[in-house]
């Protein structure tokens, strides 16, 4: 995995080996082993019951691992209580004490670490100032919305410097406007002070718009880790595929020569990986790879289709297609504005659209072991 | 990662948390729990045990209760208890189905006032309906022709006055269920065409089904298990409450007394669990997403609930008036002249104000201490970090006192207290162990009223403090108790009012220098003195009523300057 964008720090900050938890019969997480670099933003992604908040919470120390270790700055740290470890939380409920003002939420860390009452004063002005909540410290957290109340709750992890922060689903709870702005506070702020953080979401624009690094999860174990453009571009599972970005499958054979069979077409495959022949693969791509214009006698991969759906989705849209000559094969082709009118493209007709083999990825893992297709 | 590594090695894993904060934690569940099994599991098993055991203390099986279905006297009580209660329960669901649907489902003006009457007898002791029937229907009553020439001693009278002492108990359950309606489902009704009648019993009652047994299970255990109104109003009608009384105080036959407590136990230990079974059911009935209802003019439904309640409000003010001003009344019925002779107590009582002055004392006792180790008990409870197993099961002995009568409570004090074994033997008839007794028999309502309010906190302030290195100690005392201080000062003020207005659960366990006023009360009645009992009673309500105002005034006070916070 190639890190990007991490300081040049010879052991990582955090590393996690053979993590597992149960609750009961249910695992929440296997085996799970992962390295996080000092001052890097990584996100875990997935959906909903895959363990990632788990995962979170036993690096806090809130719940106890059933096997594995986690190391923090080459400390095991795996027996420590959550108050022995070095972190700050943020969680999607914001948690601020709503019998305290703003002031005596932020400053609630401070007054155990024996600082002054000035020294403190002065910190909680910073960390105000910091989050952009100036002259709001008299308030009580009711009085705030819900914005502000996630700055703060954001705040008060930060007073007591610690050198993680962990953000549980911290934006989930917020309209999409304030959402997009408090992503890009929330990262221009961890880049400025270096903390190494982890942000659990199920977003997973939030995740590809905010991190260094993605770890995507499935099922209470780790499907991929990598930068938001080695998952996106190159996810390494039909599962990662499809939980981030939309992505179209075709299920074939592999023939042999950089071709697949799917229902009756032969498509030609570009990955340096070629299946051996005779193997059940699924073939995917995204819809905004499919090619509508410019379509030759000599492009590869040309299909007939029938357009059975158009939804407008503002900068583009989404087009739904029949496979004409197959049995059921529908794909999804994102076309822009500007080409729906150059094509006159309207529910019923028939067009050319083409599959460029280097967009054409092969995955050997999905077909018959947990069905790639999951949601 | 597979599963057979999962079986016997769980290498790795670590339970960790030592420190001091861990033994703190650790040190303060032990306590609540050694607290809850002393007070409440020891004393039962005592009295259970007793049950098995003859006079000698020797096992004896269940000799004692084949000779207890086998004495004619004592299965007649049985049966007099068991239908009694169960008319008293048909006659207080349906007056309060039909109270608790024109405050919840209709337009009636003056709600809170029609509220605050019928809450009224919860401030009472028991035996005020009692004794203000008595007034009424007694032989010396100016309405005794009512009953055709029948008797209020006896059956008539002790269902008449649970049926006053039960309302609001189950006014309070029926409001609760009549409150949750989803105005979607009349809309859609309506919509549809259908007629007021139907909508009635296809939505509004179905509805409140589950409320409505759950008010009846709670009537039945309230009326079968309550023994100031037997004993006031009770005559020659002998019930179990009062058996268990005889064969204690009476005949110092502990073994019997103890079979019947146990006999009492049973229907609400039935009650009690059903309402648990009923009301895990109730949680999926009315949706997070609906639409409350609110109640429409309808000029014929409104005047007729207005009538009703008017009824229901001057029946339950006329009988509290009664025994108000029957106290007053220099010498019924022959001189109707008002005086304050009867409230001149130490004719009456060789220790005058005394009995009064301990029932402050215990109620005192039993609202600080009570809602110290209830609140506290809850949050390690709740909140505890840890101790799972402990803590379920300090749950569920805070749940049992709710199925347990107060008269069976106080039997199993006064048997665990008495064993000679017991070094705790020296607090017997003190208001020490009246206190405790009272604290015990009252905890489980207490206990759900601070669970309630602990569970609408966010659970991850304690992952918050932890994360800030803040004790959670500090975390409860800056946090967790402001929060709470409402459900706080209700609980506080259940407690005062309870040790105030029972009976049952301290009738076995007073000496002469601890009785208490509500005991007082009985005494007085015993010996014909009406008119004194009725004064130590409105004493005892105006006490209660006090400290409801006081509560409200704390609460109005406290919620308005100290706890800013809570305004938007």
């Amino acid at each position: 995995m190639a890190d990007r964008a991490v300081p040049a720090v010879a052991s990582p900050h955090i590393r996690i080996h053979h993590l597992t938890k149960r609750f009961g019969a249910f695992a929440a997480l296997r085996a799970v082993t992962l390295n996080i670099n000092r001052g890097e933003l990584v996100c875990f992604l997935g959906p909903s019951g895959c363990g990632k908040t788990t995962l979170l919470r036993v690096i806090a120390g809130l719940e106890i691992q059933d096997e594995g270790t986690i190391e923090i700055d080459g400390k095991d740290v795996s027996g420590l209580p959550p108050s022995a470890r070095d972190f700050g939380i943020v969680f999607q409920s914001y948690a601020l004490f709503p019998n305290l003002t703003v002031n005596d939420n932020v400053a609630y860390g401070l007054v155990n670490r024996g600082a002054s009452r000035a020294g403190r004063t002065a910190r909680v002005v910073e960390l105000l100032e910091l989050v952009g909540l100036p002259e709001q410290g008299l308030k009580y957290p009711a009085q705030l919305s819900g914005g502000q109340q996630q700055r703060v709750a954001l705040a008060r992890a930060l007073a007591i410097s610690p050198g993680l922060l962990l953000l549980d689903e911290p934006l989930s709870a917020l309209d999409a406007r304030v959402r997009a702005r408090l992503r890009d506070e929330i990262r221009t702020l961890q880049r400025r002070l270096g903390v190494t953080t982890i942000l659990v979401t199920h977003d997973q624009e939030e995740a590809l718009s905010m991190a260094d690094r993605i770890v995507v999860m499935n099922d209470g174990a780790i499907e991929q880790i990598g930068t938001p453009e080695e998952i996106y571009a190159r996810p390494s599972s039909a599962f990662v595929a499809d939980f981030v970005g939309k992505m179209t499958f075709l299920d074939g054979i592999a023939e042999g020569t950089g071709s697949i069979a799917v229902d009756g077409f032969a498509l030609q495959v570009s990955e340096p990986l070629q299946p051996k022949p005779g193997a059940s693969v699924r073939l995917g791509f995204r819809p905004e790879e499919v090619q509508v214009r410019g379509i030759t006698a000599s492009t590869p991969n040309q299909l007939d289709v029938t357009v059975l759906a158009t939804e407008y989705l503002g900068a583009f849209c989404r087009l739904t297609l029949a496979v004409l000559l197959s049995k059921d094969l529908s794909i999804a082709a994102d076309v822009s504005s500007n080409e729906m009118q150059d094509l006159r493209l309207a529910t019923g007709q028939t067009i050319k659209v083409a599959l460029p083999p280097a967009h054409l990825r092969v995955f050997q893992d999905a077909v018959g072991t947990s069905g790639g297709r999951s949601t | 990662m597979t599963m057979a590594a999962a079986t016997p090695a769980t290498k790795g894993r670590r339970r960790p948390r030592t420190g001091s904060e861990r033994l703190l934690m650790g040190a303060s569940v032990m306590s609540v729990l050694a607290i809850l099994v002393l007070i409440i599991a020891v004393p039962l098993g005592v009295l259970l045990l007793k049950s098995f055991q003859d006079k000698t203390g020797a096992f004896v099986g269940l000799a004692n209760y084949v000779r207890y279905f086998s004495t004619p006297q004592m299965v007649g009580s049985l049966w007099n208890s068991l239908w009694v209660s169960a008319l008293t329960t048909s006659l207080v669901v349906l007056l309060a189905f039909g109270y608790a649907y024109a405050l919840t489902r209709t337009k009636l003006p003056a709600k809170p006032v029609f509220t605050a009457i019928a809450m009224l007898p919860l401030f009472a002791p028991s035996l005020l309906p009692a004794i203000s029937f008595i007034y009424i229907f007694g032989n010396q009553g100016f309405l005794k022709s009512w009953l055709l020439g029948g008797t209020i001693y006896g059956a008539v009278g002790i269902v008449m006055s649970q049926v006053f002492y039960c309302f609001p108990h189950a006014l309070l359950v029926l409001t609760t269920a009549l409150g949750l309606a989803d105005s979607r489902l009349y809309e859609a009704a309506s919509a549809l065409g259908t007629s007021t009648w139907r909508t009635f019993w296809t939505i509004t009652v179905p509805g409140v089904k589950y409320g409505l047994v759950s008010a009846a299970f709670l009537v039945f255990t309230l009326g079968i298990t309550d023994f100031g109104i037997a004993k006031v109003i009770g005559g020659q009608f002998s019930v179990l409450a009062t058996d268990a009384y005889k064969q204690v105080i009476g005949q110092q036959n502990f073994q019997m007394g103890a079979v019947v407590g146990f006999i009492l136990l049973l229907p609400s230990v039935l009650a009690f669990a059903m309402d648990r079974i009923i009301q895990r059911r109730q949680v999926a009935l009315v949706s997070a997403r609906a639409v409350p209802l609110i109640p429409q003019r309808r000029p014929v439904a409104d005047t007729v609930a207005l009538i009703y309640c008017l009824t229901l409000a001057s029946v339950i003010l006329g009988v509290i008036g009664m025994a108000v001003w029957g106290s007053f009344i220099t010498y019924w019925p022959y001189n109707l002249s008002l005086s304050l002779k009867w409230y001149d107590v130490i004719e009456f009582e060789p220790t005058g104000w005394g009995p009064y002055l301990n029932s402050l004392k215990v109620a005192g006792l039993v609202s600080v201490l009570g809602t110290l180790l209830v609140f506290c008990g809850a949050y390690l409870i709740e909140k505890g970090e840890g101790f799972a197993r402990l803590r379920v099961a300090a749950h569920l002995l805070a749940m049992i006192p709710m199925a347990v009568p107060g008269l069976v409570c106080g039997l199993g004090y006064v048997f665990f207290i008495n064993a000679g074994w017991n070094p705790l033997s020296v607090f017997y008839g003190t208001l020490t162990l009246l206190a405790v007794n009272t604290i015990a028999h009252f905890y489980t309502t207490a206990h759900i009223t601070a669970v309630t309010a602990l569970k609408q906190i966010d659970r991850e302030f304690e992952a918050v403090s932890a994360s800030l290195k803040v004790p959670f100690y500090k975390t409860f005392m800056r946090v967790t108790v402001p929060i709470c201080i409402p459900a706080i000062l209700d609980i506080a003020l259940y407690m005062f009012v309870n040790a105030l207005t029972t009976v049952s659960a301290v009738i076995f366990l007073y000496s002469a220098q601890t009785k208490l006023a509500s005991i007082t009360i009985v005494h007085l009645d015993e010996n014909g003195m009406t008119a004194a009992a009725a004064a130590m009673a409105t004493m005892i309500l105006i006490t209660a009523l006090a400290a409801k105002l006081l509560h409200l005034f704390i609460s109005t006070y406290v919620l308005g300057t100290l706890q800013a916070w809570r305004q938007r």
